[in-house]
C-alpha cells in the first residue's frame, strides 16, 4: 500500500495559501542558517577541544526540523532529537545557551548535567530527549493525552528516526495515539542511516509512513530537504490533530550528510549517495527558491548571513564566559521540590 | 474511623484525590470497565468518566511514558501495572526518562505507578515479585511499600502530591487479609518516615510490606521466651528512614533485616551496610538478614513456602540473635 507523497511547493502564491508571508520566509531562511551555523561552529569548538564527550550534527536535516517547528503553534509542544537543532532554533532558544550546553557550562539548559543536544527549554514547549530512542514518542503521546483530557486545542509533536522505528516504543506510542485519536503528530527523520545500518536492515517496507495505516491514521512522505513542503505537510497534520482528526505520521526523507557523530567518517555510505544528496542541500535549495520566487536580493542575503554570523560570534563569546558547573551542584535537582512544579506546563 | 481492608484503603485514597484534584487521572490495563485486576478502581469509571479512568492497550511502555508526558503537561497521573512484575516492560520510562528529567532538564515528573507486588498465593515467577530493590538503586525515584491500611491511604495521597516519580508497591497478599481502622478524612503520611509497628527492647526487626506481619507473628512466638522484639516498618524504601533504624538499633543492639525479595543485592544489604558503618559500636551481634533465596519466585506451594521467608524462619533468626 502506498502512502501519499507530498508535492513540492511551487510559487509564492501557494506558499501564501499555506500561511507564510515573505517575512516568514526570510525568518525560515535565517533559522536554517543559524541551525547549520550552530552545528558548524560547534564542530570547530569540538576540534579545538572545547567540547567534551562527542558531537552530533543534523547536517542535511535542517529543513525538516525548521519546517516542522515553523508549523507548530506557540502552545504546542515537541520532543526534538539530535538531528533537530532547527527545532530548538525556531522555537527561540538563544544560541549562546546551546554553545554553553555543548561546552558543559553552568548556563547551558542542563547546567552541565547532560551534554550535546540532550537539552530543551520547557518554556519554549520543548522536552529534552534521552539517548534511548524513540523513548520520547510515548512521552509526546502523553502530552497529547493531557491536552485531550483537558480538551485544550494543543498538539504534541514527537520525533523519531527510521532506526528507532524498529523499537517497541514506536509501536506502543502510535498504537495508543491511534486508539485514542490523540492530538499528536509523529515526525520521522528518515535520514537513511542509523549509525551504519541502512534502511533495508531496519524495516522491510517501502515507506515507514506506510505503517500509519496499521494504526488507523494517515501517513505522508515528504522531501525533507524542501523546507516549504515539510512546512505544509506538518501544518496540515498539526491542524488536523488540533481539530480532533487524530495523529499523522510524516516521514521526512533526507540523507545524514555526516557520520553518526564526529568520530564516524561514514565510510559505509556510498560516495555517490552523498554527491546526489549534496545537490539537494536544504539551505541552498531554499536560497535558490527565495531568489527565484521571492526576490531575495544580494543585499538581503548578505544582511541575513551577516546577522547570523554576528549572532554566533557573540553567542560563542558569551558561552565561553559562562563558568563550569560547581561540583557541589551535582546533587541539585535529583529530587524535585513542590516549588519546581511552578512552571508554565505544570501550572 | 471505620475498619477497612488494605485494598479498600488504597481505593479510598485514590478516589478522594481524584475528587479533590481534577488533574489526577488513572491509566492502566483493565482499570475502567473491569475496575482493575484486583478491583482497586471498581466504580471509578462510572464516577470519573472514560478520560480520567483510561483503559489502555496492553502497553506498559506507553502507559508509563504517556503518564510522564501528561505529568510534564500538568496532570497528576496514577498509572497501574496490572502486576508489579510487568513494570520491567516500562523500565526505560521510569529509569531513563522519569527519574532523570528533573535533574538534567529541570522538568519534574509527578507520576505515581501502582505496583501490585508480592507472593504467597502461587502466582509463580511473573506474578509474585517484589521489585522495589531494582528501583531503590535509581536516584530520582521514590519507592513506597505500605503495610497497613492507614498507611496505604496516607502514603498514596502523599505519593500523588509528591513532585517526583513514585513507585507505590502494594502487597497483594495484604489486599483483603489485612483490615484495620482507617481515618475517614483526608490525611497524608510522609514519605521517607518509618513507623514503629511494635515497640520492644531486645531485638530490632527492620522490614516493610507483608513481612511486617510475618515479623509480628514471630514476635508473638518469642513472648514466652521473654524476648522483646521491636519492629520498624520502613514504609518507604527510597528514601529510607536511616535515623529511625539507627535509633532502634542503638536501643536494642541487635538487628534482623527482613524482606520478601531475594537476598543478594536486596535492599536489606544497604540497610545492613549502613548499620555496620554507622552503628557498629552499638551492636551486640552481627547484623542478620533474612530474605528469599536467590531464585525466581516458584509456583508450587511447597516451593513457594521454601522461597518466601516464613514465621518459623524469623523465629529462629530472632532466637539466634537473642542468644548471641
Amino acid at each position: 500500500m502506498a502512502v501519499r507523497e507530498a508535492e513540492p511547493l511551487g510559487s509564492l502564491r501557494e506558499v501564501k495559501e499555506a500561511g507564510l508571508d515573505r517575512e516568514d520566509l526570510l525568518g525560515i531562511y535565517r533559522n536554517l542558517l543559524i541551525t547549520r551555523g550552530v552545528e558548524e561552529r560547534g564542530h570547530i569548538l569540538y576540534r579545538q577541544g572545547k567540547i567534551p564527550g562527542s558531537f552530533y550534527t543534523g547536517r542535511g536535516n535542517e529543513a525538516s526540523a525548521v519546517g516542522v517547528a515553523t508549523a507548530m503553534g506557540p502552545d504546542d509542544v515537541g520532543t526534538p532529537l539530535h538531528r533537530d537543532m532547527g527545532v530548538h532554533v525556531t522555537r527561540g532558544v538563544e544560541p549562546w545557551r546551546i554553545f554553553a550546553q555543548y561546552m558543559g557550562r553552568a548556563d547551558g539548559p542542563t547546567k552541565g548535567k547532560d551534554g550535546n543536544v540532550h537539552m530543551a527549554d520547557s518554556k519554549l514547549g520543548l522536552l529534552a530527549m534521552v539517548s534511548h530512542l524513540p523513548a520520547m514518542l510515548p512521552v509526546a503521546v502523553g502530552c497529547a493525552l493531557a491536552f485531550r483530557i483537558r480538551q485544550e486545542p494543543r498538539v504534541a509533536v514527537g520525533w523519531f528516526g527510521e532506526g528507532a522505528a524498529a523499537r517497541g516504543d514506536a509501536h506502543e506510542a502510535m498504537n495508543l495515539a491511534g486508539v485514542r485519536r490523540l492530538p499528536v503528530v509523529f515526525i520521522c527523520d528518515n535520514n537513511q542511516w542509523a549509525y551504519s545500518t541502512p534502511t533495508h536492515l531496519e524495516y522491510p517496507i517501502e515507506h515507514l509512513a506506510d505503517r500509519a495505516a496499521a494504526y488507523g491514521f494517515d501517513g505522508v512522505v515528504v522531501d525533507g530537504t524542501d523546507v516549504l513542503a515539510v512546512y505544509r505537510e506538518a501544518k496540515r497534520a498539526i491542524e488536523k490533530a488540533r481539530e480532533g482528526g487524530g495523529p499523522t505520521l510524516v516521514e521526512c526523507q533526507t540523507l545524514r550528510m555526516e557520520g553518526h557523530a564526529v568520530h564516524d567518517d561514514a565510510f559505509y555510505v556510498p560516495k555517490e549517495l552523498f554527491e546526489r544528496w549534496a545537490e539537494r542541500d536544504p539551505l541552498e535549495r531554499f536560497r535558490s527558491w527565495l531568489r527565484e520566487n521571492a526576490e531575495l536580493s544580494d543585499d538581503e542575503e548578505e544582511e541575513i548571513a551577516g546577522g547570523v554570523k554576528r549572532l554566533l560570534n557573540e553567542a560563542i563569546r558569551r558561552a565561553d564566559e559562562s563558568p563550569l558547573p560547581d561540583p557541589a551542584s551535582l546533587l541539585e535537582g535529583v529530587y524535585a521540590t513542590p516549588e519546581d512544579l511552578d512552571t508554565p506546563h505544570h501550572k | 474511623m471505620a475498619e477497612k481492608t488494605y485494598l479498600q484503603a488504597i481505593s479510598d485514597g485514590l478516589r478522594e484525590e481524584m475528587r479533590r484534584d481534577e488533574r489526577v487521572f488513572v491509566i492502566g490495563e483493565d482499570v475502567g470497565v473491569y475496575g482493575g485486576a484486583f478491583k482497586v478502581t471498581l466504580g471509578f469509571q462510572e464516577e470519573f468518566g472514560h478520560w480520567r479512568v483510561i483503559d489502555a492497550p496492553l502497553s506498559e511502555t506507553a502507559i508509563v511514558g504517556g503518564a510522564t508526558g501528561a505529568a510534564i503537561m500538568g496532570m497528576r497521573p496514577v498509572a497501574e501495572m496490572q502486576f508489579a512484575d510487568f513494570v520491567s516492560c516500562a523500565w526505560d520510562h521510569l529509569v531513563t526518562v522519569a527519574a532523570k528529567q528533573r535533574w538534567r532538564a529541570g522538568t519534574p515528573v509527578p507520576i505515581v505507578v501502582r505496583l501490585p507486588s508480592g507472593g504467597g498465593f502461587s502466582g509463580g515467577p511473573f506474578h509474585s515479585q517484589n521489585p522495589e530493590s531494582w528501583f531503590a538503586h535509581v536516584p530520582g525515584l521514590k519507592c513506597v511499600c505500605p503495610a497497613t491500611p492507614e498507611d496505604a491511604k496516607g502514603l498514596l495521597i502523599s505519593a500523588i502530591q509528591d513532585p517526583n516519580p513514585v513507585l507505590y508497591f502494594e502487597h497483594k497478599h495484604l489486599y483483603r487479609r489485612i483490615k484495620a481502622e482507617v481515618p475517614d478524612e483526608r490525611y497524608t503520611t510522609p514519605l521517607g518516615k518509618a513507623r514503629t509497628h511494635l515497640e520492644g527492647d531486645d531485638v530490632t526487626v527492620v522490614t516493610w510490606g507483608a513481612m511486617v506481619y510475618t515479623a509480628e507473628e514471630a514476635s508473638r512466638e518469642l513472648d514466652g521466651d521473654g524476648v522483646s522484639v521491636e519492629i520498624v516498618d520502613l514504609r518507604t524504601v527510597l528514601p529510607w528512614d536511616k535515623a529511625a533504624v539507627l535509633e532502634s538499633v542503638r536501643k536494642t543492639s541487635k538487628v534482623l533485616v527482613l524482606h520478601e525479595d531475594t537476598r543478594t543485592g536486596g535492599f536489606g544489604a544497604e540497610i545492613a551496610a549502613t548499620i555496620a558503618e554507622e552503628a557498629f559500636e552499638d551492636l551486640d551481634a552481627p547484623v542478620k538478614r533474612i530474605a528469599a533465596p536467590d531464585s525466581p519466585v516458584p509456583f508450587s506451594p511447597p516451593l513457594e513456602k521454601a522461597f518466601i521467608p516464613q514465621v518459623d524462619d524469623v523465629v529462629q533468626g530472632l532466637r539466634e540473635l537473642a542468644e548471641y
